[in-house]
């Protein structure tokens, strides 16, 4: 009894200086185990009379308290660090790469025709296709177009036979949906169109985007309101958008719309040849003619149309520079994407 | 077409500079391409004459001339060939500045002093020909500044004009135009009638009816055409990009030029007889100017003697009756050619002239007239001559009438969106020359002027009163159309999703042409019809894609040449099927090609090359139904070992195959490519999901292996299992094929782990293991298979 001081520290001693799990279990087994020293002075108790025993005793269990106190303090300690060297031991380089594959791309023209789908769709215009390979009628015909008409000199036209060919311009969609369904009509129609035309500025194929809008009291202030908000939504920018007469044989009045240059901003440079402006389609009032080809009432509705090119599109946006490498698939390029 | 400024600027002068008449003119919808100066900058070059010339004492090429401006001579060494006395040419004097800031000082040329230079059109920057001295007219005042002289201020104006403004295909039209524009009158050259001095006159028959309602004729006797044509005639047609050829040549040209009336000149000795306007013959022949022999067909309008034709009516002439220099007597034609007579008959036979795109376009009815005698005029006063009386023959119909044009003034509103008061609109009527033949407080009954073939319908002079107010004052609303939601269907998606995985999975997407090599075709797919391009750009672009394949090993070819070993490719497009019955497909696919290394070269992954299985879990990945994969043959593409049919609800909706050893090689390709191509509609299908509940009680899962003859499908052992087992197999995996050791090389192994699940129950395991071993015992019998 008159050494419990001293084992006490001695314990707490041999605890504190424990260097693993294993040693400090011995600890606590020579200590406190069953035939441990602390236990044994609890033994002894036997010897003592009874009005010392309680004093005594409650004295060896704080002094075993205390013991376990720094056993268990000491085995949380000595647990920390054995998982700090664990996992010190599991460090990596986390600055190199991981596992397993790539991401892909989409191609330009694929981009820049979603971005106009979504921007359309989010105005209620819903998206139509239709064949590349279209008959005469769909072309051209229905379009105010008859054969011999001069503008079919404007179109380079692909023929397949006598009565097909490569669509040359995406509006042939705008007439089957006309065919297809009674006003109102709120479409816009993408696709690859044809030419047989190839130079630096043009490719034999390239994507359009033509929209088309029937209704009761549809007019020319909806139609520049359209085409204006749509390119600027596109550019998300402020830019002029002109209106210059032009002539297309299935809209009057029709119209080029220009968009002030996104380079120089209307001073004149090289992109837009000085003049501060770049064309971006043509566009006007549905033709009565085309109408009645069609079986609406020209009286009744009026309706707009408008078409821009993709890849156009895509140049002015991306700052690609050469056309024709939309369609070399070269993966340097497609990579940008 | 090509216009000189400073001779539309006779017509009609508003008070603005080039740069706004040229930007008024495209806001006109006469879009100007550009603006050119005839001569590019410089100073200090004046009209000069040579005096004398003599050989240089040390060069064989170059000549001393002694060289007058009038008031001065100088020595100029000179290396032109043409440089001879008494021309008289530009002449640079010391001190002068050319173009490129190029500067004329005092030198010596091989020891002779020169004080200047000579100059040729290019060392000016004048177009035309500059083979030597620019040889100037005899009477060019010397000493005037050559760019007074030469009018070298001038512009030229290129227009880019629309099919439907053939009016301004003149500088009277163009005039005309500006005139209405800027509000100023046009003033026109006064083109008086040319007294007859003989009566001779040639007969006309008109036999072509509506095709040529109106001929105008004149005969001039006694001409001299090997006169000089004018300087200032030679040099607006110049400015227009048309040469000089003869006093004839250049008059007709100069007025069609100026008015808009193509004309032609005949040879009178070289005719029989009186001329006859008549369709031709079927493969009646004809020489053209050009020696071009062609064999008409019966839709053409010729001209013709009582030989043969002369002329492809306002098209061409031909060689036997054209005017040369030694020609005395002319018969001028001045006609209308209705628009429709003319109109793609150049184009069939490959001709399109400046006559030619003219009558296609409509030339003023009213014009001939005054042409024949525009053109009297001008080449009696070049070539002299007897001009014998103006002969119209004319039919009763067929003459353009100008359309009556209703026009509403509640119209303008509703198709333009913005009122205009009546006054206003009459106004522009009156200006753009429409004659008002009713007016009403709201309506006007109008008709076109005689110029205007564009004009039609209502919304044709709704266009010019937008076009003349201007479109850039024209309103701009947000579209207020109506917009109903319409039903949305689930079951179909758009393109994105699945373009969206396949990018997620490593793939790049590319855009190849729909046309195609007829040898790459034939490489892939031997078998196949094809639809041909009729008139294709290229050889190698001459056939339409009956798959998306060939463009993508196209496409593979070109990077795999370019260091891109490892590719994953796809492309979304239309391909074009002929039918023998029926009209051709035109279907979509989707398609993709993998080559090179399964996963990109890096330290974690391992190097492994991808194979069929690849290609399989994407097309697998891209699917939303069930579908088998049914061993097949695809064209000369596909390796028949390793192909595959992708089938769905007995629908062959696709294939995917290694890439045959000879087609990758015949690309110059030295690895493995694997493709597959399907239906774009079946990427699209979307299943709706139907929710089934849930299981309380666990599953059971049970692996075995089989030992099966190693041709034998495993997808057929599966099906077998499938149908043996019934509904409380929910699973099936296989996770191992073994072939070596242990197992005859006849054989393979197939390990194979099969789940039981009940939904109302926990399974009892003797039922699952009494379920197996019937299922073994069955494909015992059906495949000879055992259980390892």
């Amino acid at each position: 009894m008159d050494n419990l001081e001293e084992l006490k520290s001695a314990a707490i001693s041999a605890v504190e200086a424990s260097k693993d799990l294993n040693s400090l279990e011995n600890i606590r087994v020579e200590q406190l185990g069953k035939k441990g020293q602390l236990t044994a002075l609890l033994k002894g108790l036997g010897a003592l009379s009874p009005e010392e025993r309680p004093k005594a005793g409650a004295k060896i269990n704080l002094a075993k308290q205390a013991v376990a106190d720094a056993i268990e303090m000491r085995k949380s300690s000595l647990e920390e660090e054995a998982m700090r060297v664990a996992l010190a031991k599991e460090t990596i380089d986390v600055t190199l790469p991981g596992r397993g594959s790539d991401v892909g791309s989409l191609h330009p023209v694929t981009r820049t025709l979603n971005r106009i789908e979504d921007i359309f769709s989010s105005a209620g215009f819903s998206v139509e296709s239709g064949p590349e390979i279209e008959d005469d009628f769909h072309n051209f015909e229905a379009l105010n177009i008859p054969s011999h008409h001069p503008a079919r000199a404007m179109h380079d036209t692909f023929y397949i036979d006598a009565t097909h060919v490569l669509r040359t311009h995406t509006s042939p969609v705008q007439i089957r949906t006309m065919e297809d369904r009674e006003p109102p009509i709120k479409v816009i129609c993408p696709g690859r169109v044809y030419r047989c035309d190839s130079d630096i500025t043009h490719t034999p194929m390239f994507h359009q985007v033509e929209g088309l809008v029937v209704d009761e009291g549809i007019s020319m202030a909806d139609l520049r309101g359209t085409v204006s908000q749509f390119l600027n939504s596109f550019f998300e920018a402020d830019f002029p958008v002109r209106f210059r007469p032009s002539y297309f044989p299935f809209t009057e009045p029709s119209a080029e719309m220009d968009i002030q240059c996104t380079a120089c901003h209307g001073e004149g440079c090289r992109i837009c040849k000085n003049t501060g402006w770049l064309e971006m389609g043509g566009c006007g009032m549905v033709h009565p003619k085309v109408f009645e080809s069609v079986g609406i009432d020209p009286e009744r509705y009026t309706g707009f149309a408008f078409g821009v090119g993709v890849e156009r599109l895509a140049m002015m946006r991306y700052g690609v520079n050469d056309l024709r490498m939309f369609f070399e698939n070269d993966m340097q390029f497609l990579e940008q994407f | 077409m090509k216009i000189s400024e400073s001779w539309v600027r006779e017509w009609v002068n508003p008070n603005i500079d080039t740069e706004n008449l040229v930007a008024q003119l495209t806001m006109a919808g006469l879009e100007v391409d550009a603006v050119e100066p005839v001569a590019k900058p410089f100073s200090g070059v004046v009209v000069a004459e040579i005096i004398s010339t003599e050989q240089h004492p040390d060069a064989d090429k170059l000549r001393v001339c002694q060289v007058s401006d009038g008031t001065e001579i100088r020595q100029i060494v000179c290396g032109a060939a043409n440089a001879r006395e008494g021309i008289r040419v530009p002449l640079a004097i010391v001190g002068a500045v050319l173009p490129e800031n190029f500067k004329i000082k005092k030198a010596k040329l091989r020891g002779v002093e020169s004080n200047g230079m000579l100059c040729a059109r290019d060392e000016l920057g004048v177009s035309g020909d500059s083979a030597g001295l620019w040889e100037l007219p005899s009477d060019a005042p010397l000493g005037a500044d050559i760019r007074d002289y030469k009018n070298l201020e001038d512009k030229v104006i290129d227009i880019d004009l629309t099919p439907n403004r053939a009016d301004c295909l003149s500088i009277r039209g163009v005039a005309r135009d500006i005139g209405v524009f800027s509000e100023q009158s046009v003033i026109e050259p006064e083109i008086a009638p040319i007294k007859a001095e003989t009566d001779r006159i040639l007969p006309v028959n008109l036999n072509a009816g509506d095709a040529c309602p109106s001929y105008v004729g004149r005969v001039i006797e006694g001409v001299d055409l090997r006169a000089e044509t004018p300087d200032w005639i030679k040099e607006r047609l110049a400015r227009s990009d048309i040469g000089s050829i003869h006093p004839a040549v250049d008059v007709t040209n100069y007025v069609m030029l100026e008015l808009g009336q193509p004309m032609h000149a005949f040879d009178l000795a070289k005719l029989n007889g009186g001329i006859e306007v008549r369709k031709a013959k079927q493969n009646e022949k004809i020489t053209l100017l050009d020696d071009k022999e062609l064999e008409l067909d019966s839709e053409v309008l010729l001209i013709t003697d009582q030989v043969g034709p002369l002329a492809m009516a306002g098209i061409m002439g031909g060689k036997d009756s054209g005017v040369t220099e030694s020609t005395t007597d002319i018969f001028f034609e001045s006609a209308f050619f209705n628009p429709l007579a003319i109109t793609g008959k150049a184009r069939n036979y490959g001709l399109h002239t400046d006559s030619s795109h003219r009558f296609e376009r409509g030339v003023d009815p009213e014009i001939q007239e005054v042409a024949i005698e525009r053109a009297t005029e001008l080449l009696v006063s070049i070539a002299g001559g007897k001009p014998g009386p103006v002969s119209i023959e004319r039919l009763d119909t067929g003459m353009p009438v100008g359309a009556k044009i209703e026009l509403r003034l509640s119209r303008i509103e509703r198709l333009i969106g913005c009122s205009f008061d009546a006054e206003n609109v009459e106004t522009i009527l009156r200006r753009l020359g429409l004659a008002i033949l009713e007016s009403g407080e709201d309506r006007w009954l109008t008709k076109a002027p005689s110029w205007r073939f564009d004009l039609e319908i209502e919304a044709d002079l709704i266009e010019e009163i937008a076009r003349i107010y201007g479109y850039d004052k024209l309103p701009e609303r947000t579209l207020m159309a109506a917009q109903p939601i319409e039903p949305h269907n689930e079951a179909i998606n758009s393109a994105r999703p699945y373009k969206t995985q396949l990018v997620s999975r490593d793939f790049r997407e590319v855009i190849n042409y729909s046309f195609i090599s007829p040898e790459l075709q034939n490489l892939c797919f031997p078998d196949e019809n094809v639809v041909p391009v009729q008139n294709p750009i290229a050889a190698d672009m001459s056939v339409m894609r009956t798959s998306l394949i060939p463009g993508l090993l196209k496409t593979a070819e070109y990077n795999l040449n370019r260091q891109h070993a490892n590719l994953k490719l796809f492309e979304s497009g239309m391909v074009f099927l002929p039918s023998e019955s029926g009209p051709m497909l035109q279907e979509n696919r989707v398609a993709g090609l993998m080559t090179g290394l399964r996963t990109p070269e890096r330290w974690a992954n391992n190097d492994s090359e991808l194979d069929f299985y690849d290609a399989k879990n994407e097309v697998e990945s891209l699917l939303s139904q069930k579908a088998s994969f049914v061993p097949a043959e695809q064209g000369a593409v596909a390796h028949p070992g390793q192909c595959a049919k992708i089938v769905i609800a007995e629908d062959a909706v696709g294939w995917l195959a290694k890439v045959h050893p000879k087609v990758v090689s015949s690309l110059g390709i030295d690895q493995a490519v694997y493709v597959f191509e399907l239906r774009e509609a079946v990427l699209r299908e979307n299943l709706v999901p139907i929710f089934t509940p849930l299981s309380k009680f666990p599953a059971v899962r049970r692996d075995i292996a089989l030992v099966v003859n190693k041709n034998i499908p495993v997808s057929d052992l599966i099906e077998e299992i499938e149908r043996e087992c019934g509904e409380l197999l929910i699973e099936v995996r296989i996770f191992d094929i073994y072939h070596g050791q242990g197992i005859d090389s006849t054989e393979k192994s197939v390990g194979i782990g099969l789940t039981f699940r009940d939904y109302s129950r926990t399974l009892n395991d003797d039922l699952v293991t009494q379920k197996v071993a019937e299922m073994v015992e069955h494909l015992r019998t059906s495949h000879n298979a055992r259980q390892r």
